[in-house]
């Protein structure tokens, strides 16, 4: 059984890596009452520049590119939203339809209309010594791409930060009472932006991981909705970086069973599995929605 | 007039944006545009076979989100719901091979149907669970398609079980074309009339007030009284999902005759653009689909002739999208600035 458990459990951390960035990313979005939507199209553009950075600088150009596609919509967002005052609901699914049809456009005018299966160098797992050798998780904890180490810190930080610092208070202040925040001398609309640009950095990040240490390659429309699941992820955990990071958890185990279960010849239509992240994001929101409190001002128009 | 004049602004602005783009692309322009005036609108069977049969299921979906909208319902499962449709009247129409014209009408009520409850799983999670409908139906939209792609490889698999398709609707079960005009078929004028009908429901009855006093501002619905906000929002979601149930349940009577998995290319989205761009108005909706259906005939032909990716099309509605919403809301606060320096004083002033 433990000759079982070490695949399952990466495979867990393998799919929970780049859910939990994007996730970790929209929680300090709407930590300060704004809702993106358009954090799929980050995670896709984000995708998009991983393979345009890898092509031309590497792995560490990939990691870049992919930051800057996702803040290139994140800073749409901003702009529509912030300085436009534009519906951020309908901003959110028109940036990622905007995401979509530019990678789809990008991809086929540089790399071809076949889409032959373009190799970006990637980035492979980089064992921590010590930690690697505990015994069933060390090599599944601890066998992984930087990027994992990357979001194994952040949300403890992101803890952190939110609840023992004052721009983190400040943040939820934003968030529940954006006119009393303004009152109290916080520059509201300068930390909304940023909060939005941070959200682009680790969407396009979230995209970056799924072609820098995954599939080694760009296909169109790969976020696949990850970023929409990284949304409900966020209600799931409650809107706290270490509920958000179970949840992303939760979510990669439900994959990993997919893959542990196709391979046991369980005799179920293999759609049920392609599906159950989908049901699963139904399911957990459905139980979540009525316990957890949302920040006060979220989603209200500015 | 208005109308008129806002439709070939919008004209001229999609054609000049496109046109910026391939120059930008470094695209054989002339041609390009050359192609897409002739796949879209250039000759009778462009106009008919191309660009209207597309523009029905766009004139459906489009006044799907238009109603669901317009009551504060953001149901961006337009696409699952057309799915749900689709399955629904290949269902039935499959197996009612020799009913003739009750299959068609059963075939689409089934279809309808299946569209309404579809939408109406993600109304449940909302009034009953608060889920975020735009969650949820983008969810549902992915499992529609999962479900789609189970169907025609399981239980309506054509029975060679050779590719991923239902058998074809007997002749009896399909909607007639139209004489003279090539693929273009019945569905044309159901969708007119329907989409009219809803038109004239919101913009006459009280229940299309109710709808739009809900949209607009759901709490000055309620405290105002004799509206039920949930009962309205519930409606407009089911009704919503019906029209896009509707737009797939013909899409496989009158154009495919099967049950594929894509059966749809993604007209439940382009729908957002569609009602968006027609202010959310049915009637308006009706030309918004053609041009948008013309823009993805079009750029169909842009492809094969020109080489310019179809891909276009998405950013070219993306850009549209944007501009509309923030251009209503740049219009919106100017009225909202003149109110509050009329009205509201700082209540440390008083």
């Amino acid at each position: 059984m433990t000759d079982a458990l070490t695949p399952f459990l990466a495979a867990t951390i393998r799919t929970a890596t780049p859910l939990a960035l994007a996730a970790l990313g929209e929680l300090l979005v709407e930590r300060t009452g704004l809702i993106n939507i358009g954090l799929e199209g980050a995670v896709l553009a984000g995708a998009f520049g991983a393979l345009a950075g890898a092509t031309a600088g590497g792995v560490a150009g990939g990691y870049a590119g992919a930051m800057l596609g996702g803040v290139l919509v994140a800073a749409l967002f901003a702009i529509c939203v912030l300085v436009l005052r534009a519906d951020q609901i309908i901003t959110g699914m028109a940036l990622t339809l905007l995401a979509v049809g530019a990678t789809g456009t990008l991809y086929r005018a540089l790399y071809g209309a076949s889409g032959a299966a373009l190799h970006a160098p990637t980035s492979g797992p980089l064992p921590i010594p010590g930690l690697v050798s505990i015994p069933v998780v060390g090599e599944a904890l601890f066998d992984q791409p930087v990027v994992t180490y990357f979001a194994y810190l952040l949300a403890p930080v992101l803890a952190w930060w939110l609840t023992r610092t004052h721009a983190g208070l400040a943040l939820r202040a934003i968030g529940e009472r954006p006119d009393a925040a303004a009152a109290a001398g916080i520059a509201v609309t300068r930390m909304r932006a940023l909060a939005v640009i941070a959200g682009g950095v680790l969407g396009g990040l979230a995209g970056g991981t799924l072609v820098l240490a995954q599939a080694g390659t760009f296909v169109e429309n790969m976020s696949a909705g990850r970023g929409f699941i990284a949304l409900a992820i966020v209600v799931l955990g409650r809107w706290r970086p270490l509920g958000v990071a179970l949840g992303a958890l939760l979510f990669g185990a439900a994959s990993a069973l997919q893959f542990a279960f196709q391979a046991m010849g369980w005799g179920a239509p293999y759609q049920i599995f392609l599906a159950a992240p989908y049901l699963l994001t139904l399911a957990a929101l459905a139980g979540a929605m009525g316990r957890a409190r949302a920040p006060a001002a979220l989603g209200r128009p500015l | 007039m208005r109308t008129v004049l806002a439709a070939i602004g919008a004209v001229a602005a999609i054609v000049g944006a496109i046109a910026l783009l391939l120059l930008v692309g470094g695209y054989d322009t002339p041609r390009a545009l050359g192609a897409l005036w002739s796949g879209s609108v250039g000759s009778w069977y462009a106009l008919t076979s191309a660009t209207l049969v597309r523009a029905i299921p766009l004139m459906l979906t489009g006044c799907a989100i238009a109603v669901a909208f317009r009551a504060g319902v953001f149901n961006i499962g337009a696409e699952g719901q057309l799915l749900a449709g689709g399955a629904g009247a290949a269902a039935i129409a499959l197996a009612m091979p020799n009913a003739g014209a009750i299959a068609v009408v059963l075939a689409l009520v089934t279809g309808t149907l299946a569209g309404a409850g579809w939408a109406g799983i993600a109304a449940v999670l909302r009034e009953r669970f608060g889920v975020l409908e735009v969650i949820s139906t983008i969810m549902l939209n992915f499992i529609a398609l999962y479900a789609v792609s189970f169907l025609v490889r399981g239980p309506l698999q054509e029975p060679t079980h050779a590719y991923p398709q239902s058998s074809s609707i007997a002749a009896a079960a399909r909607l007639a074309r139209l004489p003279g005009a090539g693929r273009l078929h019945l569905g044309l004028v159901i969708a007119l009339i329907i989409v009219i009908a809803v038109g004239w429901v919101l913009r006459h009855t009280a229940s299309g007030f109710r709808m739009m006093a809900v949209g607009e501002n759901s709490a000055a619905a309620a405290s105002a009284g004799l509206i039920d906000v949930r009962r309205v929002t519930s409606l407009a979601f089911l009704a919503s999902g019906a029209l896009a149930g509707l737009a797939g349940g013909i899409e496989v009577l009158g154009v495919t005759y099967a049950l594929y998995e894509d059966l749809s290319p993604g007209y439940g989205y382009t729908a957002i653009a569609v009602a968006l761009l027609a202010g959310l108005d049915p009637w308006r909706v009706v030309i918004t689909a053609f041009l948008f259906a013309a823009l993805e005939a079009g750029a169909g032909a842009m492809q094969r002739d020109a080489g310019v990716p179809s891909t276009l099309v998405a950013v070219i509605e993306a850009l549209l999208i944007l501009g509309v919403v923030a251009a209503q809301a740049l219009r919106v606060r100017r009225v909202r600035v003149l109110h509050t320096t009329d009205v509201i004083v700082p209540e440390s002033a008083t």
